[in-house]
């Protein structure tokens, strides 16, 4: 494999997984569906000998993350919930980790459902606030800081430089979900973050037909202890979905360009309609936190969320939508709605998420690739 | 290419070619889905350049194909009926003539009449079940020599060693659809049969999850004819679906044994009912043919035909079967039950089917990997009422 880290990234992002046979020369990475590897003889492995620990397809999707997140090594897990469940073994029990308070409502419900009961003391904070994170990191000893910028499905935005300065006097490992940006518009690792991870279902894969997680760690120490998650847990992606995942990667940069030029347009449109109360998206000179994702991030992404003036109309509207799905996920090609408070955040208490303003009233739009035109025409409609 | 003489066939199936990857030692062929190869030097010949003319999953397949078949070289296709187009097409030219046998699946008998005949190849059918009468049907300029035996779906069974001889006394080449009873029972080969031909999507995959046609030839020289064709028409298998087929025939011993022996039983249980008024199976003793069948191949296959006393027998049967999946084709695990009147010889006209006695009460039954007793029972509610 040529080095490639020299070239933007929107060319390594079509050349992730090119030619990475070197016997036969083949273009596309070739899908080993193998559960085991033959020994040439006695402690004659030929690098590979059971799946679950290496896969040499996994393995080039794999690298090909690390590389994309600037990071040391990179994990393909079979779900972004796997990858989650994968760095939260790093902690012990009695370990202190502190999470965004506005989160993806299966990572909630996975610390409270599974972190909390393995004795991890789970707290939430609005990490937007680095007045606030920089108090609660200089208290006491924190194990892990899990940080979604922007967060799902408020947006708001954290300063991941600043955060992650903070964690490392602390001597907490910083953990960054990146799913909402991808590589391509957000990089934590350059940031100071030390783990990054993906639920891959989106952006990276890009098509709403595979899951995945990823997991990029900075340093070679994280790397190995991943790695024994990884192997020792055995949550790893299937070869055929590593392969679709790679493919899906190829198109990311244009993918991402185009929904994010739609989103910018519809966001836009949106703030002028006279039945929506509030839009929250980064791209918007009036979002909280603009400035800021503007200096750590080179884009706003294809994820709007906004307010109804009921919750009746909000209900209204995703019956009403035709062109775009009513549908969970994100990232795909396909523009998407969700009603978070009915679905993507539902196990989150309700008192939570009335103090989050996750209500009833709220609407997440992932905005796909089709024509602008067709799709604001669809809102249009499903608004009025 | 390896060769299977050092094993049993059993032990062929599963490693008679190096389907194993030899850099990894991956147990299983890499699926390689590039449509292209980099290429390290102008005009440095390298095995593969481009995916319609090879892919190393479908090459894994291919050399398993012709190590099954005792062949020399062996091509998979997008489709049972693509593999006839290619095997046939790499002989004849216009003006020239191909003799196949009368009793054949009804896609072959479109493809000779519909399709061939457009391009100015002439064919006649004969009844190959006496060699005599395709002695009779060879013309000056017959080139091919197309049979299908066990045939679909009256199973009737042609002398594969008397009608090779009659073609190499003129130089004919001999083609046989071997589906029905795969390498596994059958190698024509053995008996001087120049192209072996399959849909392999029934035996061979066995899993009704794939459609793909395989041909393997004895000589190289008509491989290479046969790989002319396949590089210019491209009816190519896909690698996942050729990675699907290899997975198949790892089984293809267990299977056809299992469904042979499932597939007796059920006859001689036909045979005893008396709405069933007629059963075509060649394992059964009266069934015409059957020494020839013992002599030429290892086994009787897993397809049994029947006929029912009436048309209102026939609605019901397809009606109630439970167990019995009725749809087209057959060869995979699951039992399928099919109407060929209707469907697999649709393509017949009504007045050749009923000459050849694919009469509106004929059924044909693949028998799968189901308990006979379900079976069985099933038949026998499902004909009940």
């Amino acid at each position: 494999m040529t080095q490639k880290a020299a070239c933007h990234l929107d060319t390594q992002l079509c050349h992730a997984g090119l030619c990475t046979d070197e016997k036969t020369g083949a273009v596309s990475t070739p899908i080993y569906q193998t559960a085991t590897f033959r020994h040439r003889g006695p402690g004659l492995s030929t690098g590979y000998n059971y799946s679950r620990t290496s896969n040499p397809t996994r393995g080039v999707l794999e690298q090909a993350m690390a590389r994309l997140e600037c990071g040391h090594a990179g994990f393909a897990f079979a779900s972004g919930m796997a990858a989650v469940a994968a760095v939260t073994a790093l902690l012990k029990p009695g370990d202190a980790f502190v999470a965004s308070d506005d989160l993806y409502g299966g990572t909630y419900r996975y610390f409270e459902k599974f972190a909390r009961p393995a004795g991890i003391r789970v707290s939430y904070a609005d990490t937007s606030r680095s007045d606030l994170m920089r108090e609660i990191l200089s208290k006491e000893k924190i194990g892990a800081l899990f940080i979604e910028s922007p967060t799902n499905p408020i947006m708001k935005i954290t300063d991941l430089r600043r955060i992650s300065s903070y964690a490392r006097a602390n001597g907490a490992v910083t953990v960054v979900d990146n799913t909402f940006m991808s590589p391509l518009l957000q990089r934590p690792l350059l940031l100071g973050a030390d783990i990054v991870i993906h639920s891959g279902t989106k952006f990276l894969a890009g098509h709403n037909d595979t899951l995945c997680g990823i997991v990029v760690t900075r340093t070679p120490r994280l790397s190995q202890r991943i790695a024994f998650v990884q192997n020792a847990a055995g949550g790893v992606l299937s070869p055929f979905d590593s392969w679709l995942v790679l493919r899906g990667l190829k198109t990311l940069a244009v993918r991402m360009d185009r929904s994010q030029a739609n989103a910018r347009r519809i966001a836009a449109w949106l703030c002028r309609h006279r039945r929506v109360t509030a839009v929250y998206f980064p791209g918007l000179a009036a979002h909280p936190g603009y400035a800021l994702h503007k200096r750590q991030a080179c884009g706003p992404g294809s994820i709007i969320s906004f307010r109804m003036r009921n919750a009746r109309m909000a209900t209204a509207v995703v019956r009403r939508v035709k062109t775009i799905s009513f549908a969970e996920s994100l990232g795909g090609v396909e523009t998407l709605i969700t009603h978070p408070a009915r679905q993507t955040h539902s196990d989150v208490p309700e008192q939570t998420r009335r103090c989050l303003g996750v209500t009833d009233d709220l609407l997440r739009l992932s905005v796909g690739i089709e024509r602008c035109e067709d799709l604001i025409a669809d809102l249009k409609n499903a608004l009025e | 290419m390896s060769t299977h003489e050092p094993f049993q066939y059993d032990t062929t199936i599963l490693h008679g070619a190096a389907a194993l990857d030899e850099a990894t030692g991956a147990l299983s062929i890499p699926i390689y889905p590039a449509s292209t190869y980099h290429q390290k030097d102008i005009g440095a010949r390298q095995e593969f350049d481009y995916g319609r003319s090879g892919n190393p999953t479908r090459k894994a397949l291919e050399e398993t194909l012709a190590v099954l078949e005792g062949g020399k070289s062996g091509f998979a296709f997008a489709s049972g009926m693509s593999a006839i187009h290619a095997a046939i097409t790499a002989f004849v030219k216009a003006g020239e003539h191909i003799v196949a046998t009368r009793d054949i699946y009804g896609g072959t008998y479109r493809f000779l009449t519909g399709f061939l005949s457009k391009f100015g190849v002439t064919h006649t059918f004969a009844d190959t079940t006496n060699p005599e009468h395709t002695r009779a049907a060879l013309t000056p300029s017959t080139r091919v020599l197309f049979l299908e035996s066990p045939s679909n779906p009256l199973l009737k069974i042609t002398d594969l060693a008397a009608h090779a001889k009659i073609a190499a006394e003129r130089g004919i080449i001999t083609m046989i659809d071997n589906t029905f009873l795969s390498p596994y029972f059958l190698r024509p080969f053995t008996h001087g049969i120049d192209i072996s031909i399959h849909s392999a999507t029934k035996f061979l995959g066995g899993h009704s999850d794939l459609i793909a046609g395989a041909v393997v030839t004895r000589s190289k020289e008509h491989g290479d004819a046969v790989r002319y064709v396949q590089n210019t028409c491209g009816a190519v298998l896909s690698p996942e679906n050729s990675w699907l087929l290899l997975r198949g025939i790892k089984t293809l011993g267990a299977r056809m044994k299992l469904q042979q022996e499932t597939a007796n039983a059920v006859a001689r249980w036909m045979e005893k009912q008396g709405w069933v008024t007629r059963v075509f199976y060649p394992g059964l003793p009266n069934h015409p043919g059957r020494d020839i069948l013992q002599r030429e191949a290892s086994g009787f296959g897993s397809v049994v035909s029947f006929s029912v006393d009436t048309t209102e027998r026939l609605r019901g049967l397809l009606k109630r079967v439970k167990v019995l999946t009725v749809a087209v084709s057959l060869g995979g695990v699951e039992s399928i039950l099919s109407y060929p009147a209707r469907m697999s010889h649709a393509a017949m006209p009504a007045q050749v089917r009923a000459d050849l006695g694919i009469t509106d009460t004929l059924l044909r039954l693949s028998v799968g990997l189901e308990a006979a007793d379900d079976i069985i029972a099933d038949l026998d509610q499902g004909s009940a009422g």
